[in-house]
């Protein structure tokens, strides 16, 4: 899998491979060398040393010790088979690589075990001996979960290094399935989840080091020394030899590091040296960068300026090298454990082989020095880091046991990888061949997961000419861009199968076919579309039913080019998404007008919240952009305790208003004159919108007769089918419909179970379906301080195809944050576009079939669904199960087609057609995944099943999702051993995604939420398209305090910067920076408190922080260039979706801050994981 | 051949199965139109609903009867069903009249799967428990109950025996 790094170490590996078992065993000491070498060569990536030693903890304390690892553990440890074995490992590699080393290894022999180990055995001397002990006890395991997570991050770090990156692809697979081994184990020792905030030396660790501090300083000394030696060791040693020798010289300079850093710093210090290193090398490095991390860094230059320039191959093998080296230091202390599990996975002899393949190598090798001797200058730097992170703090007090349990994982593991890669020899056809969405990525070490510029949709692997035709991901997406053969298959693969859609989608560029006949399928009924096959110029094959269907006479003429006989070049057949103007057969009636109605509360309450002010205000302001034509109408009724409606007859001098009491029995009064022509009435409408804020300020009702408004509504709406727009502010208290709040408030945190998710009763229900059938939406605008029970409210908008949207405590002039958002929304609300009498049906490749539906509809038949209105906001999904096995077919294709029509009466066909591979191996199928889609249509799952079973099962369910989908991968896909957790690059960002679901509103327990947010939240899941979706489940967080114009794009003249995504977690966010977090529908920007005043004066207009306000909504237009790119950047961003987000600015201290913290989902929280822990759980759970 | 309760009991409830088959059937073509697009789920929810309560409310008429009559066993072979229609009733979505099905939920895959494999689960029960009411009622028509008979018979000696003490 990984190709680059790991070739280079693997023609060395056949003996490689044997000697790490030798070092296993315990005889094999004298071998160390070997094992020492195995680990080099296996670690090409960071990550794997860090495996290695959590899988050493894990191993010792599961399995029983063996004798030999109790030996060490023994006080005796040190004096007897110890400090021999280690010498006897290093004087072997000594002796084999070359005198110098020799000199090292002495040092070592004085020091009990490994290089890495010997460097603080050696500062310690007796004391270190003591400490070993500590170690060795299993409690120090637990300590060393704590390291680990320090290590993680460190390598996620090393990755980040632009040059690793490169070599890694190959190493990261071996590490990948070293890791695995150690990882189980890892993921046992509880201590990890605590240790989490790892960046941070756990206390643990920090005392620890403390007390190795000591010691270690002197064995810095040894390190120095050893450094240089291990140096001219590399220098000799060709690639293949090199590992050994690498491991020799990378000990020394791991010790080295280790020394250098512990001694500079002591406790924490440690922790920011370790930081520091990283940050150097790698430009996504921890936030926190420390200056004194210098100290080790420097030294690795100078080590590359003393050796001559490297060749870049070798360069590769000697990084992978370098950080085997660390790791065989680490093996060389816990070679003891080793050989247990070596043997059990591998046998013996391999030690030896390794070991005298790598002598004699390093002999050879050794003119080239001054070749690989670079390679160590890089890898140096890199593998320091992260080194230190993961090593540090065991060393110091544990240095056994991190030593051993990094030695042990790597033996076991590594030599599990070597033999795989050397008994295959090349056989790794795999992973070679393996598309990059296939490469294995360790989540638990990969760490800068999250890719710097928005994920995009993975394209179909289909030939050219279907792919260019293909529909946009951005309408029509499938969570499996190949699809498996067989529901047997797709089981297998444990990932959902489904659509997303987003069909009504603002286009800018739609061709609109007219013609008297639309040609379709005359079996299944499906449009022609460009996946048809022409069989001549006559027939064409259907590519849904397969059936052979004439080509009519009309359709041999093509408009475009105006040529006759070239059906093929006609536009239906030449996009994938195209829109007919419908015939007569189209209809039931003649197209509806536009019709609009606005159903209103005027209680107390929302006089009081002054709601009425901004609607009455965009619709004056948007009463000519309101799509129709001249048929248009509005209408309004108001309600509190009774229901008013408003005579707009034309003629009238004023607007007239009828109240009706009696709402037990609702009636119309004047059935004709409630509902008017926009045009003809347009005066005594304005006059009725700029009376309405003043005319209820003094009322005193406070209940809400919605139920009855409802009703009226809908018998005003009847006869012809349009939107009902309501406006409400508390729980509906009168009449049919009437609700009893269900939120007990001291629930809202509760980890057990939240109910009430389902509505309370089926009025809503009911009354959205019949409007339904007389082709009216109802879209809600909930704007309640209050509980307002929107679980059953919601359902009127469900059933009927409308939309919610939901304002919690909104208030006109004290939370200005909602009022403008409403202004926004209900800006866009009007003036989109919106499609009437809709029906969408879903037509797919014989042998699919469609399961579920989620989104606002009602669902009329097992593929249509019935759409009163459709607006281009509204996204849906669909589940899909394959019925009948697609052997027989190599493309499977979904059409949509939307009939719908337009607000200027005109009856239209929306056609959207995607094609998809079908194929026939599970990896296959991996590599196809789309993560984003499968996360989004999870989301809609776990919302079904929240409603219909429990919250805590839909939570578990997602959990499952991952670990099954993951298992299933790592059992089947990756041959590799899977004590860590793989994932195939396509879905490297599921957990992570996961994770992300279950802190939202809508999944998250523990953690005081709103039962009616929580309801909201689901409500979104289930009706937003996927591009929204994601920026809600997971935003995208900019640095926007040094924006430049490097990858700036171009957009109308503009110079739009475009920063890096950062990932969401607080250690991005530095006290000096600038954030910006794009939620979808609404913006964050947090500004740290030492922020640069230049920032705020260029770009917030204020002299200093402290002047900056603690509500602010909008960015001066200042006349400076980072003001220019501050909002370039952001109004590009609100350009990509129709929805204006608020955009909120936050002060490090303003309690807003918890709005914009809630949303960093990598970090804990008191009530869940972070994503570290939750990736060990979830590593937990697929070992099992 | 004695006409007893129990035999009434069979006999009624011989009727009142073919009825609950009848029903059976129904809901199976039902919901097969609705999976075959033929019929709107609103009508087909609301031509269903009225039936769910009386088919419940019959069956569990006859298995009071049955208790009544003293049938064990038949009523042990009935226990089942009836616990599952009252668990299905108390599980119902939300619903202000009476019924089962949601023409919301209905045309989900798996609620329609269920729904169709419920239909004949029934359809087989009832036809299953119609011919065992036929046996039973020839059984208990033929054969009327030695040991109910067998008991009173003692009881009316022991009864003889302490009048004829006393006289």
């Amino acid at each position: 899998m990984s190709a680059p790094a790991g070739l280079p170490p693997r023609p060395s590996a056949p003996p490689p491979l044997g000697a790490p078992a030798g070092v296993a065993q315990a005889g094999a000491r004298p071998q160390h060398n070997g094992p020492v070498q195995h680990q080099m060569q296996f670690f090409t990536g960071y990550p794997q040393n860090y495996s290695a030693p959590s899988g050493h903890y894990a191993q010792v304390p599961s399995k029983a010790v063996p004798s030999q690892v109790d030996n060490q553990y023994g006080a005796g440890y040190y004096s007897t088979g110890y400090s021999v074995p280690a010498q006897s490992v290093l004087t072997p590699s000594v002796g084999s690589n070359l005198l110098n080393t020799q000199g090292s290894q002495q040092s070592y022999s004085k020091v009990p075990p490994h290089p890495v180990e010997s460097a603080e055995g050696l500062g310690q001397g007796a004391i270190s001996s003591t400490s070993y002990l500590r170690t060795n006890t299993p409690q120090s395991y637990s300590a060393f979960g704590s390291h680990y997570s320090t290590s993680v991050s460190s390598s996620v770090a090393s990755q980040g290094f632009p040059l690793n990156s490169g070599h890694y692809a190959m190493p990261m697979v071996s590490s990948a399935a070293y890791p695995s081994l150690s990882y189980p184990s890892m993921a046992t020792a509880s201590p990890y989840g605590q240790v989490f905030t790892s960046q941070s030396l756990p206390a643990i660790g920090q005392f620890k080091e403390m007390n190795a501090f000591s010691g270690q300083s002197t064995v810095v000394s040894h390190s120095l020394q050893q450094v240089p030696m291990g140096y001219r060791s590399t220098s000799w040693s060709t690639s293949d030899v090199q590992s050994a020798q690498d491991s020799l010289s990378r000990n020394h300079t791991e010790s080295l590091a280790k020394a250098s850093n512990q001694t500079s710093t002591v406790g924490g210090v440690d922790s920011s040296h370790l930081v520091s290193q990283n940050v150097r090398f790698i430009k996504s490095g921890v936030g926190s960068s420390v200056s004194s991390a210098v100290t080790s860094s420097e030294r690795t230059p100078v080590d590359h300026s003393a050796q001559p320039g490297p060749v870049p191959s070798v360069t590769k093998p000697s990084e992978s090298l370098l950080q085997e080296a660390i790791d065989s230091s680490s093996t060389t202390s816990s070679a003891s454990p080793v050989p247990n599990n070596y043997d059990a996975l591998e046998g013996g002899g391999f030690p030896e082989t390794r070991s005298i393949t790598s002598s004699p190598a390093p002999a050879p090798s050794v003119p080239p020095t001054s070749k690989t001797s670079k390679p160590f200058g890089y890898g140096y730097p890199a593998l320091q880091p992260g080194y230190q992170n993961s090593a540090p703090p065991t060393s110091a007090m544990q240095p056994t046991n991190p030593g051993h349990h990094s030695g042990f994982q790597q033996y076991s593991q590594y030599p599990g990888m070597n033999q795989l890669s050397s008994s295959l020899g090349g056989l790794n056809l795999q992973h070679s061949q393996q598309p990059e969405s296939l490469r294995p990525v360790n989540l638990i070490q990969d760490r800068n997961i999250l890719p710097i510029t928005p994920v995009p949709a993975p394209v179909p692997n289909l030939n050219s000419d279907l792919r260019k035709l293909n529909c946009s991901p951005d309408s029509f997406r499938c969570t499996l861009t190949n699809i498996p053969q067989t529901q047997t298959l797709l089981n297998k693969a444990k990932l959902p199968l489904g659509l997303l859609l987003h069909p009504f989608r603002d286009l800018t560029q739609l061709p609109v076919i007219t013609s008297s006949t639309i040609v379709r399928c005359r079996s299944c009924r499906t449009y022609i579309n460009p996946f048809v096959s022409f069989i001549d110029q006559r027939r064409w094959k259907c590519n849904l039913c397969y059936r052979v269907n004439d080509v009519p006479e009309e359709f041999m003429y093509n408009p475009l080019t105006r040529s006759y006989g070239e059906p093929h070049k006609r536009p239906e057949v030449q996009n994938s998404t195209v829109e007919f103007i419908a015939s007569s057969d189209y209809m039931l009636r003649p197209p509806q007008p536009a019709v609009y109605l606005f159903v209103l509360d005027v209680s107390y309450n929302a006089v009081e919240a002054g709601y009425l002010t901004v609607l009455c205000q965009s619709l004056l302001e948007n009463l000519d952009k309101l799509p129709g034509d001249s048929r248009t109408r509005i209408g309004f009724i108001t309600f509190d305790s009774t229901v008013q409606f408003y005579n707009l007859q034309e003629g009238l001098s004023q607007p007239q208003m009828l109240i009706v009491s009696d709402i037990d029995d609702v009636f119309l009064p004047t059935p004709d004159s409630l509902l008017v022509n926009l045009h003809e009435s347009k005066e005594l409408i304005k006059d009725l919108l700029n009376a309405l804020p003043n005319m209820f300020t003094n009322t005193r009702e406070t209940h809400s007769a919605l139920g009855p408004a409802l009703q009226a509504a809908f018998k005003l709406m009847s006869p012809t089918g349009g939107r009902i727009s309501v406006f409400q502010t508390q729980l509906p208290s009168l009449g049919a419909g009437l609700l009893h709040s269900r939120e007990d408030p001291n629930q809202r945190s509760s980890t057990k179970g939240v109910q009430h998710l389902g509505p309370a009763t089926d009025f809503y229900k009911k009354l959205a379906l019949d409007c339904s059938g007389q082709q009216t939406a109802v879209d809600l605008f909930l704007l309640s301080s209050q509980y307002a029970d929107l679980a059953s409210l919601a359902c009127m908008s469900k059933y009927s195809a409308g939309c919610i949207y939901y304002y919690p405590s909104f208030h006109h002039t004290h939370n200005s944050a909602q009022a403008e958002k409403l202004q926004k929304d209900l800006k866009r609300y009007l003036t989109r576009k919106i499609g009437f009498e809709a029906v969408m049906r879903i037509r797919c490749t014989k042998g699919l079939s469609i399961h579920t539906f989620h989104g606002n509809f009602f669902v009329r038949s097992t593929d249509l669904l019935s759409l009163a209105n459709v607006n281009p906001d509204a996204g849906f999904a669909v589940q899909m199960s394959i019925e009948e096995s697609l052997t027989d077919t190599s493309l499977v294709c979904f059409q949509t087609a939307l009939l719908y029509t337009s607000s200027k009466g005109e009856r239209r066909i929306r056609v959207h057609t995607l094609c998809l591979p079908v194929v026939s191996s599970l990896a296959d199928v991996y590599a196809g995944a789309d993560v984003q889609a499968v996360i989004c249509l999870l989301a809609n799952m776990a919302v079904d099943r929240s409603v219909s079973s429990s919250l805590s099962d839909s939570r578990d369910a997602l959990v499952n999702a991952v670990v099954d989908s993951l298992s299933a991968y790592m059992s089947t896909v990756s041959n590799l051993q899977q004590s860590t957790l793989i994932a195939p690059n396509s879905l490297k960002l599921f957990p992570l995604y996961v994770l992300a679901l279950l802190k939202q509103k809508a999944f998250r327990t523990g953690t005081s939420t709103r039962l009616d947010d929580r309801v909201y939240a689901m409500c979104q899941m289930k009706s937003q398209p996927l591009i929204h979706l994601m920026k809600m489940i997971h935003p995208n967080l900019y640095r926007i305090d040094r924006l430049t114009d490097e990858g700036a794009i171009h957009v109308n003249d503009r110079v739009v910067p475009q920063p890096p995504l950062q990932k969401l977690s607080a250690e991005k966010l530095t006290r000096e920076g600038v954030f910006l977090m794009d939620c979808g529908s609404i913006f964050y920007i947090w500004i740290g408190k030492s922020c640069d005043n230049n920032f705020i004066k260029d770009v917030l207009g204020y002299p200093n922080y402290a002047a900056v306000p603690q509500k602010l909504t909008q960015l001066p237009e200042l006349d400076t260039l980072s003001s220019e790119r501050t909002r370039s950047f952001i109004s590009w961003l609100r350009d990509s979706r129709p929805l204006n987000p608020v955009l909120q600015v936050i002060k490090d201290e303003s309690p807003a801050k918890t709005d914009f913290f809630q949303h960093l989902i990598e970090d804990r929280t008191e009530a869940a994981f972070s994503y570290y822990e939750y990736l060990l759980q979830i590593q937990q759970q697929t070992c099992k | 051949m004695a006409f007893t309760f129990a035999a009434f009991c069979y006999m009624l409830a011989l009727l009142l199965t073919a009825a609950l088959i009848f029903f059976a059937i129904w809901h199976i073509i039902a919901f097969d139109e609705l999976k075959t697009d033929y019929k709107n789920p609103i009508d087909q929810c609301n031509t269903l609903n009225p039936l769910v309560l009386p088919e419940y409310l019959i069956h569990a008429f006859f298995c009071v009867m049955f208790l009544c009559a003293a049938e064990w066993l038949t009523l042990g072979l009935n226990m089942p069903l009836l616990a599952y229609h009252i668990w299905r009733y108390m599980s119902r979505p939300v619903m202000s009249g009476p019924g089962l099905y949601d023409p919301t939920t209905i045309m989900n895959a798996d609620i329609l799967a269920y729904c169709q494999k419920e239909g004949w689960c029934k359809l087989a029960f009832y036809l299953l428990s119609f011919f065992y009411y036929l046996y039973g009622m020839i059984y208990v028509l033929t054969f009327p109950r030695q040991k109910d008979r067998g008991s009173c018979q003692q009881n009316a000696d022991c009864l003889l025996t302490v009048w004829n003490k006393r006289i």
